[in-house]
């Protein structure tokens, strides 16, 4: 399978995945998968629940351990041929990406604040700089005068606003989105793709799984369609949702319609 | 002898009840998580073991314990039996309730949401960093019932050092029973327990709600 490149990017991808395999026991839910995510681009991934697509981003941050094939950021190997890099080098390479999981995974003890800071306060940023930067990421999320609430005092959207804000004061390259509105009701699932959308316009790389089809369309440069471990059909935006050539990805886009 | 005498005598032990108290709860409660950690620990002998020791602690008598700790050395190598019985008394009372506490512990981190790992892990948390800010507040709150039940217990447990005649209240208390014959000293001790046990309770109560500033 070849490599995608998006938008014919001349620079190296921040993320590059090779051929990636993944089974848990008999089950292969990843089928040599590769794709690339240039600076500045969206990458949505869509498809069925059970497709891989969320156990695809869980390899791309380490949080599940890949059977075969390269992980690269910035060009340098993560995972060469099923190796990891050492523990060390892991965690270098983990400061290169932030996740937005979909059930937020806040702290529920520490303050909005808190939740945001104590990460780059513990890497050794400097202090005031963390504090002033967790500042204006909750003016751009919209949580002005939330910095001293806990998460449990704030709505869905709310908390999902300051996971967001929690992962990019880490200053990522890239920011993951694993589902990041399935577990939010229709309004609040709103205001929070609003600032994925905001993001995108100021050139935040991402990939994005979702299940919000319009969102995806709209906000993305390159959409995945996965299915059973491996990508189905993939491309622009407009050619995947008005113009999909494979029949799964017809069948699948028909029951969204519905 | 008058009830006054009777309470002053006792009151006269209640230092030591105080002692294996506060001792036991300073020892078990670290010696605890070391057990839990233990009981949870990949190596499958490691668990094993432990699970066996906790099962054995937990399946025993606490009474049977004391006298072992007590009355064991000197049966097994002849060794003289400890002149101070604290010494002893402590132990026992440790290593049972730090059993204890550790099925609590163990319960209590076994319920973190493994999302909390994983947004600690992607944080660049390193894993004593999420156990120690992420995860161990968290199980602190969530065991505090538990805790204050096995606090309040212990209060009451240490009338059982009377077993190895260590001069706490209750083991006064029964030694004026019998030679009184009088069940006064019984309810007197009832009393002592009762009064030790609401100050317990309201100062569990206080870090319980000290902990209620977030679900």
């Amino acid at each position: 399978m070849s490599d995608i490149t998006v938008n014919g990017a001349s620079s190296a991808p921040i993320l590059e995945i090779r051929n990636l395999q993944k089974s848990f026991g008999s089950n292969n839910v990843l089928k040599d998968i590769s794709l690339s995510v240039e600076p500045g681009n969206v990458v949505s991934i869509i498809g069925p629940s059970g497709s891989g697509k969320s156990t695809l981003l869980r390899c791309a941050s380490f949080l599940e351990t890949a059977d075969g094939g390269d992980i690269l950021y910035n060009g340098q190997y993560a995972m060469h041929g099923g190796v990891y890099a050492s523990k060390a080098e892991l965690g270098g390479f983990r400061t290169r990406f932030g996740m937005v999981f979909q059930n937020f995974n806040l702290f529920p003890h520490y303050s909005v604040m808190k939740n945001i800071t104590e990460a780059p306060l513990l890497h050794g940023h400097d202090k005031q700089e963390v504090r002033e930067r967790a500042e204006s990421l909750l003016v751009k999320m919209g949580l002005e005068g939330k910095e001293d609430s806990y998460p449990c005092q704030l709505s869905g959207g709310q908390q999902q606003r300051v996971a967001i804000a929690r992962a990019l004061a880490l200053k990522p390259e890239i920011l993951f989105f694993d589902e990041p509105t399935s577990a939010l009701d229709p309004e609040l699932t709103g205001e929070v793709l609003k600032v994925i959308r905001q993001l995108a316009d100021d050139h935040m790389t991402m990939v994005v799984v979702t299940h919000e089809m319009p969102f995806a369309r709209a906000v993305s440069n390159y959409v995945i369609f996965m299915d059973k471990g491996v990508i189905v059909e993939q491309g622009d935006p407009e050619e995947v949702f008005g113009a999909p050539t494979q029949e799964r990805t017809k069948q699948f886009l028909r029951n969204y319609q519905k | 002898m008058s009830l006054l005498t009777m309470i002053v005598k006792m009151s006269e032990g209640l230092g030591k009840t105080c002692a294996i108290f506060f001792l036991t709860l300073l020892f078990s409660l670290p010696l605890g998580m070391i057990v839990a950690l233990l009981r949870m620990s990949k190596n499958k002998l490691v668990s094993a073991v432990t699970r066996f020791i906790i099962t054995v602690l937990r399946g025993t008598p606490l009474m049977l314990q004391l006298l072992a700790v007590t009355y064991g050395p000197y049966y097994l190598f002849g060794a003289n039996v400890a002149r101070n019985k604290l010494i002893p008394v402590v132990i026992a009372f440790s290593i049972n309730y730090a059993a204890y506490f550790a099925e609590i512990y163990r319960g209590g981190i076994e319920s973190i949401p493994v999302g909390q790992y994983e947004a600690a892990e992607v944080l660049g948390y390193s894993r004593l960093q999420t156990f120690t800010r992420i995860i161990l507040p968290q199980v602190i709150k969530r065991i505090m019932p538990s805790v204050t039940n096995e606090v309040v217990t212990l209060v009451k447990d240490t009338s059982m050092a009377f077993t190895v005649s260590y001069q706490e209240m209750f083991t006064i208390g029964k030694q004026i029973a019998n030679s009184q014959t009088s069940f006064m000293p019984f309810i007197v001790a009832g009393v002592f327990y009762y009064v030790f046990n609401f100050i317990v309770d309201r100062i569990m109560g206080r870090i319980e709600k000290r902990l209620d500033y977030y679900k």
